[in-house]
């Protein structure tokens, strides 16, 4: 069946005014919309864009954009195919559509570092299409064959002089057509576009301030609310006072909500003022006995016994038992907040025919359901536009729909449009954060210093339970995403156990920029990095001789080398070196730093990556500098803990992230080794960290298996 | 009462200790500065009083009558881009673009009292404007950019 349809007579564009004319294109509309409770299978693919009377292009970017650059990387695979002006093209966020579907998933959503790569071959198709419609209508405007015919730079051309004609000419010709039944895309040597460096679509008005992120909607009688949640997750509301809120100026409404207590006022500063006067008794229950120390103990016991079997080669057991002096290791990883700039937030308008929401989300469809549910009609009857994202990192991918349940819950019980957003202390202790991870690992090594045999136990919540995505995990006790990146450890290691010990709390979490591997790669690479140390071997050399298996990680170990000028550090510096697999990437860093007893001082960090092909490589750089900082800044200084069933930190002066005077230099090389496509917002953050602690292993002799990094301890 | 935002005369009818930040966002409609934290740790809300890089979530505004308040929104003269501006465009400094107002700001208002910052200058400057997609490198390398600029 033809995938693509001619959608121009349909009134669904958002602000659809002034396409007159317009050819207007998308995927066939699913006839399967998702249901309020099942998983249906994967619905059709879907995407658009118009084409104005000038010529000017307009792509519905069906990802969300959250700093990853899709808002210019998705427009540059349909401007490719189309042969279009690049200087005529713009993005917009797409809203909540059935055809914007996730091409993997089935439901909109952004990622697991999976936009490009997903939407790759189906944006180029919609550019193809777009391509040939085109060159029909001007085949039959100038009575000439489509073969007599090329595109170029947004005009079709003739093979006579001047004739030329501007896809703004042709577009209304062109959306009268039927889109053809199969397009042939481009061979990649023929790329004009795909594979340059382009400047973003959305900089100018991000350097502006005109960029539209969730905080920013503005709507005729908009208020403002904040939500006071219980202080302690599984608490509740017992009894509350609204007397001393409702008297702040400003304050409209004091409504109770699942979540907690919902003040609602003309502006924010009220809607915050209220929520600080509000008087709550809490029904606390046993949740004032949880601490990060009581649930240490209760992970230890968890690792005392044998777990769920994530993977068993040989047999570890006995390897081990056999062994002289294993290394032994037990890592600890705390909770972690994903404290994107913008704090959480959703504006909803719950009126009699429906709802409407206005959300920095990276799960459109999910909250489009939660809203349904919440304001009590069917999901039809909820249009969710999606904003800009002020940083997503998957926060804002919650199977839960946080935030967009609270809004429609307090627009519904207010009757008003209402704009709800956190402040950060709420951020910060509300929960969704990366799970506190144990790890419990022994590795012996042979005669010739090479893995006998590797033992790692993994304890943390999983992150996939009480989801859509659980799968089988009640049934098998493992959660994939708490152990990727072990399963399939890669150092040739004849013996080898990997197992998962589910722990179970009331922290609601959730994956955190590049999931398990914000742990796993930490713990893979510090124990490959310690036995080259007992095997006195260059580290690299060392991991190289252990890849026979993994020619791209040799490749890019050896590009690595050369790089980062590894064993050329300058006085009193030390390198570290790490690398890591991730969402179809490999990337390998270099680390260099001073320490002078606990001072520590980052030089510059080299960072290779192999993501396959590259669409956009000046976004690739980003990324992978952003990912791999966001990684340091986790080491340095994150952790999310608990006392007397509280979270402890609250806002940047305890919650600490990278500053500006700790970012090393960053350098990013691409290698494009033609393997298929790979991701790029999360695969720089994994290596970052174990890098950084096998440098300071180099400077002080100590590995540092807890993280943040505990730098005093290095002086004792 | 009366605030001089961007050149213009504001009339505001707010509680005098309400933040500038919120009669901004809220009461005037000016959302590019933003929020982040509401405590001064992060600098996202960052303007610039009588030229002066200043955090906006912790400042009322009854401190401000007969100041100058600049925003983000005028910063640019009409539609040519203030040179910061132009030197972020360049190099592409922006990821999800959030805390970029307030980098902004800071920016230029060190880059007015110090035309050729060095890196430690550009650092204690830059200090309090966190950004967590870390685009700190090419923040530093845009600064230095837009100072050559001016020096030009
Ligand atoms: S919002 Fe003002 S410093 Fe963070
Ligand atoms: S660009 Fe995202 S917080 Fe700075």
């Amino acid at each position: 069946m033809n995938d693509i349809v001619n959608l121009t007579r349909r009134s669904f564009l958002k602000g659809s005014a002034g396409l007159a004319g317009a050819l207007v294109l998308g995927f066939h509309l699913s006839e399967r919309a998702w249901g309020q409770d099942e998983i249906p299978g994967k619905v059709e693919l879907n995407a658009f864009l118009t084409i104005a009377a000038d010529g000017a292009i307009t792509v519905y970017v069906k990802h969300s954009e959250m700093g990853q650059g899709i808002l210019t990387s998705i427009p540059m695979l349909i401007a490719e195919e189309m042969d279009a002006d690049w200087s005529k093209v713009s993005a917009l966020p797409g809203d909540a559509r059935a055809e914007f579907a996730h091409t993997e998933w089935g439901i909109q959503a952004t990622g697991g570092s999976s936009s490009t790569r997903s939407s790759y071959e189906q944006m180029r198709k919609v550019g193809a299409t777009a391509k040939a419609m085109l060159l029909q209508a001007a085949a039959a405007r100038s009575k000439l064959g489509v073969d007599q015919l090329r595109s170029e730079n947004g005009a079709v051309i003739g093979p006579e002089a001047g004739q030329r004609w501007s896809y703004g000419e042709l577009a209304a010709d062109a959306a009268k057509l039927a889109p053809p039944e199969a397009v042939a895309l481009k061979e990649r040597k023929a790329f004009k576009l795909i594979g340059t460096a382009q400047h973003r679509l959305d900089g100018r008005e991000k350097v502006t301030g005109t960029a539209g992120f969730g905080v920013d909607v503005k709507l005729p009688g908009l208020l403002s609310a904040r939500v006071l949640h219980a202080p302690m997750f599984g608490a509740s509301v017992k009894k509350f006072d609204a007397k001393r809120a409702m008297a702040i100026k400003g304050v409209r409404h004091v409504v109770q909500i699942p979540s907690g207590i919902a003040v609602v006022g003309d502006h924010w500063w009220a809607a915050k003022q209220g929520v600080d006067a509000l008087d709550v008794e809490w029904e606390l229950g046993a949740a004032a006995e949880f601490s990060s120390e009581s649930q240490r103990k209760e992970m230890d016991a968890l690792l005392a016994g044998d777990g769920a079997s994530a993977k068993a080669v040989g047999d570890t057991v006995a390897a081990l038992k056999a062994a002289k002096h294993p290394i032994e290791a037990e890592f600890d990883f705390p909770y972690l907040s994903h404290a994107p700039l913008e704090p959480m937030n959703a504006t909803a308008d719950v009126r009699e025919d429906g709802v409407t929401v206005w959300a920095p989300t990276q799960f459109q469809t999910f909250d489009q359901m939660a809203a349904a549910k919440v304001a009590g009609v069917t999901q039809d009857k909820v249009v969710l536009h999606t904003t800009l994202l002020g940083g997503g990192f998957g926060r804002r991918a919650n199977p839960a729909s946080d935030f967009v349940s609270e809004a429609v819950a307090i627009s519904k019980a207010v009757k008003a449009p209402v704009k709800l957003i956190w402040s950060r202390e709420d951020d910060i202790k509300g929960g969704y954060y990366r799970p506190r991870t144990r790890v419990s690992a022994s590795l012996a090594l042979d005669g010739d210093g090479k893995p006998s045999a590797l033992r790692v136990k993994v304890a943390s919540q999983s992150i996939m339970a009480g989801t859509p995505f659980a799968g089988d995990l009640e049934k098998t006790g493992i959660d994939p995403t708490q152990v990727e990146g072990l399963d399939n450890w890669p150092y040739a290691t004849p013996n080898l156990a990997v197992s998962y010990h589910r722990v179970k709390a009331a922290v609601p979490v959730l994956w955190w920029r590049s999931v398990g591997h914000t742990f796993s790669a930490y713990v893979k690479e510090m124990l490959i990095d310690e036995a080259a140390t007992r095997a006195k071997a260059d580290p690299i050399d060392y991991r190289i001789g252990l890849l026979g298996e993994h020619p791209r990680q040799v490749a890019l170990l050896k590009k690595l080398k050369e790089a980062s000028g590894w064993g050329k550090a300058g006085a009193g510096r030390h390198q570290g070196v790490a690398i890591h697999e991730s969402f179809g990437t490999l990337v390998g860093e270099v680390v260099e730093i001073t320490l002078k007893g606990k001072q520590l001082t980052l030089h510059k960090l080299t960072a290779v990556v192999d993501c396959g092909s590259v669409v956009n490589p000046d976004t690739v750089k980003a990324q992978i500098m952003g990912g791999s900082l966001m990684g340091l800044s986790a080491a340095l200084g994150e952790a999310v803990t608990f006392k007397d069933g509280k979270v402890v930190q609250g806002n940047f002066d305890t919650y600490p992230i990278l500053r500006f005077s700790q970012a090393p230099a960053v350098e990013v090389h691409i290698l494009e080794s033609g393997a298929a496509m790979g991701g790029v917002g999360e695969p720089g953050t994994p290596p970052a960290a174990p890098a950084l602690a096998n440098a300071i292993a180099k400077a002080s002799g100590k590995r540092l298996y807890t993280l943040p990094l505990d730098l005093a301890s290095l002086e004792s | 009462m009366k605030l001089d935002i961007n050149g213009q005369t504001h009339e505001v009818d707010a509680a005098d200790d309400m933040p500038l930040l919120w009669a901004l966002r809220d009461v005037l409609g000016l959302t590019g500065t933003k929020f982040g934290c509401g405590g001064g740790h992060c600098g996202v809300c960052t303007v610039h009083i009588d030229g002066v890089a200043t955090r906006s979530c912790v400042l009322p505004i009854v401190a401000l009558a007969g100041k100058k308040i600049t925003t983000i929104e005028g910063l640019a003269r009409g539609k040519t881009l203030h040179v910061v501006q132009q030197a972020w465009l360049d190099l592409d400094v922006v990821q999800c673009g959030y805390c970029q107002s307030g980098q902004i700001m800071t920016a230029s208002a060190l880059l007015a009292s110090n035309p050729k910052p060095s890196d430690a200058q550009i650092d204690t400057a830059m200090e309090g404007n966190l950004c967590r997609c870390a685009t700190y490198p090419r923040i530093r390398a845009a600064i230095h950019a837009a100072a050559d600029k001016l020096g030009s």
